[in-house]
């Protein structure tokens, strides 16, 4: 593509119609959560908790403890039989450290990429929208993505607590009660506060995909470092470091089930997810809005 | 660029300088962009550098108060009403045995304590090392909770009226005891906030010891006075314990314990966060949930036995402080004291000729050599021994089988058993 193109393109970007903008974002939507690979990733996730609530069930039949003695396995699973609640955290704490960000890392690592690859790229940049724009949509089409995700997995596993185990007032890790009506409000605030965990790996993936056009390569690397990042932060002599990466405060979610909540992770993570983000999405538009479009 | 190039006249070349100039711009621009990412990182890097730096808004003012006046405003202080956040940091410098140290300290615990996690004597001989996050709450006497915040599960010991409940939410274990005075016994044993490590100290406080108010500090948001303690005495390994003590209700904030080799703290406790209100009436309810396991404690040994795991593992340098209260239990058990104050070496005759597992008794197999290699070999005019130091206790073991313990430097140990 030559300079004069590139022209047409930025000067299009200009006044761009705001009705424009908002079908673009429904457009996006649509393109996303209407391939069969999205809805193939969503069905795995849905899967986790119907697999974790079966075999928990299968496991108790006779009246025994679930999990081995030692307090083993995903967190709060233990705590499964006693109320279908439960579930829902465990499910989450399941998903957490792979299945939720590996789809997020494949639908972000895709979102520039992917079109570069399969030719489309140069027609959304033709159409008066502008690169900004085309980019902010393309990382809002993906945090709907981390949180319809999330979402999958809560109410699949609500659906199969409720079918599988008792429901009722519920006793939170700190050894206290709350009623069953509270314990929904913190299910959906642990929902919203994985999703928004999840934001700083949608950014890092977006980044990945401007810069390549290769859609295979963006989403292998987003989950590459996705791993690697979780091996770091198993490693203790990198203590110092740890706090930095962003999937160390990940299972903060859980001190919303404490009574009272313990907010001081939580706001970590929050604050560390949205430098993330920062970080990551101004060096995506650096990249995306100086970039020759060639695909 | 070719294209341009390629014309040599004057015009043309005017134009081409312009270009070129206008291409270095745009170039320029375009780099610009790359800008914005670095400056978030440097300013994301200078709020974390900076912020703590100009959080620290100095000591407070407060008015000038004497070592004695701020000792008895601790003991007046009648907090009954309490909750907050501590965070205690241990290091023993007890040598690093990773895995095998906790398969160890569990393989305990489950011995004393029938297997339930739940069980608060194994569960708080974790706190004696590493970093914790404790949630402590009380409402007089007779309403007390402690919670230790583990990722994703937490363990609470809950005492209420007659009930004391343990409960392990990674497990879903339940532990239950109900003498009223075993919950009184074991709150006072597990020294897990500051106002229980500075309690034990300043029992200790006699004519060996110097106390002095070393200025102020901010501590949880609060105003506090800094009390120093030092040994005045040389060859102990205590180096100075200082007690942040809240201004207006003399509530101890924080508590810390440096050894005289320097470096980090041994003991370092204190709130991060703390309030003076009632705290909520449910905090203290606890109704074991279904089907969790629930142990029952046996209402006359357990305490004992809470007694005991906490006072070796967790307490070790505050329970068995030389020379004043525990010296009397060491006597009674037929332990022989040497020194006083600060010096003072716990000595005990086991008797049995080089049985001991030390490094130098042939006998002593595999776990011996394991335990030798843990120690240093020393001799004196007492013969030949190991010495097994940690940061503040150090042991010497003699191979005719006296064991010499002390918060005292190796020195002052080889003395002793020279002497003796």
């Amino acid at each position: 593509m030559s300079r004069a193109d590139l022209a047409v393109v930025d000067t299009a970007a200009v006044r761009p119609n705001p009705v424009w903008s908002l079908g673009l974002l429904r457009s996006e939507f649509v393109t996303t959560f209407r391939r069969w690979r999205t809805l193939a990733l969503l069905g795995v996730l849905a899967a986790v908790p119907v697999l974790v609530g079966v075999s928990v069930r299968i496991e108790t039949r006779g009246g025994g403890q679930a999990g081995p003695g030692g307090g083993a396995g995903p967190a709060f699973i233990t705590q499964v039989t006693n109320n279908g609640l439960f579930l829902v955290f465990t499910a989450l704490a399941a998903t957490l450290p792979f299945f939720l960000p590996m789809a997020v890392g494949v639908v972000a690592g895709d979102a520039i990429a992917g079109e570069a690859d399969a030719g489309t790229l140069r027609y959304l940049l033709v159409a008066p929208a502008g690169r900004t724009r085309l980019l902010l949509t393309k990382y809002a089409t993906t945090m709907a993505f981390c949180l319809v995700a999330t979402l999958v997995v809560a109410a699949s596993a609500l659906a199969v607590g409720a079918l599988l185990f008792p429901l009722g007032d519920l006793t939170t890790i700190s050894g206290t009660r709350i009623s069953f009506a509270d314990g929904l409000g913190r299910a959906l605030l642990i929902a919203l506060a994985v999703a928004l965990s999840l934001a700083g790996v949608a950014a890092l993936g977006l980044f990945v995909s401007t810069l390549t056009n290769s859609g295979i390569a963006a989403m292998a690397t987003t989950v590459g470092l996705l791993i690697t990042v979780q091996i770091l932060d198993q490693i203790p002599q990198l203590h110092a470091l740890q706090p930095y990466l962003f999937s160390h405060y990940w299972l903060s979610f859980a001190d919303l089930i404490r009574d009272p909540v313990y907010w001081d992770d939580l706001v970590k993570n929050l604050e560390l997810q949205a430098l993330y983000t920062a970080v990551f999405g101004s060096a995506a538009w650096a990249r995306f809005t100086t970039r020759d479009i060639t695909a | 660029m070719a294209p341009y190039e390629s014309d040599d006249s004057t015009g043309a070349a005017q134009a081409d300088d312009e270009l070129r100039d206008e291409l270095r711009a745009e170039r320029r621009r375009k780099a610009a962009r790359y800008v914005v990412p670095l400056a978030v990182v440097g300013v994301a890097a200078a709020t974390i550098g900076l912020v703590p730096a100009l959080a620290d808004s100095g000591d407070p003012d407060l008015p000038k108060i004497t070592a004695q006046e701020l000792i008895d405003k601790i003991a007046k202080s009648d907090v009954q009403q309490l909750s907050g956040t501590v965070k205690i940091s241990t290091d023993l410098g007890l040598p690093d045995l990773g895995g095998l140290e906790s398969s160890l300290l569990s393989g305990a615990a489950q011995g004393s304590g029938g297997g339930s996690s739940a069980d608060p004597t194994g569960k708080l001989t974790e706190l004696a090392s590493g970093t914790h996050t404790l949630r402590v709450a009380a409402d007089g006497p007779e309403k007390q909770k402690v919670s230790v915040l583990e990722s994703g599960a937490e363990y609470s010991l809950i005492h209420n009226g007659t009930d004391v409940w343990g409960y392990d939410s990674k497990s879903n274990e339940v532990y239950h005891s109900t003498a009223a005075d075993s919950g009184k016994a074991e709150q006072h044993e597990v020294p897990a906030t500051p106002k229980d490590f500075a309690d034990e100290f300043l029992k200790s406080v006699d004519g060996t010891t110097s106390v002095t108010v070393d200025g102020t500090a901010q501590v949880a948001g609060r105003d506090a006075y800094r009390l120093v303690i030092k040994p005045k005495q040389s060859g102990t390994t205590f180096g100075a314990i200082s007690i942040a003590v809240d201004a207006r209700t003399g509530t101890p904030l924080k508590f810390t314990l440096t050894p005289s080799s320097g470096g980090a703290a041994v003991v370092d406790a204190g709130y991060t966060q703390v309030s003076f209100a009632k705290p909520a009436a449910s905090t203290f309810d606890f109704t074991p949930p279904k089907g969790a396991k629930v142990t029952e404690g046996d209402k006359a040994g357990k305490p004992g036995k809470a007694r005991e795991g906490s006072g070796a593992d967790q307490g070790g340098k505050v329970s068995e402080m030389p020379g004043h209260g525990s010296a009397k239990g060491l006597d009674k058990s037929g332990f022989k004291v040497l020194g006083k104050g600060w010096n003072s070496i716990a000595v005990l005759d086991t008797g049995s000729k080089g049985g001991l597992p030390t490094g130098s008794a042939s006998g002593g197999g595999d776990l011996g050599g394991f335990l030798g290699s843990l120690g240093n070999p020393v001799s004196g005019k007492f013969g030949k021994g190991t010495v097994f130091s940690t940061r503040l206790i150090n042991a010497l073991i003699t191979d005719d089988g006296k064991v010499y313990v002390g918060a005292v430097d190796k020195a002052a140990l080889v003395k002793a058993a020279n002497a003796g």
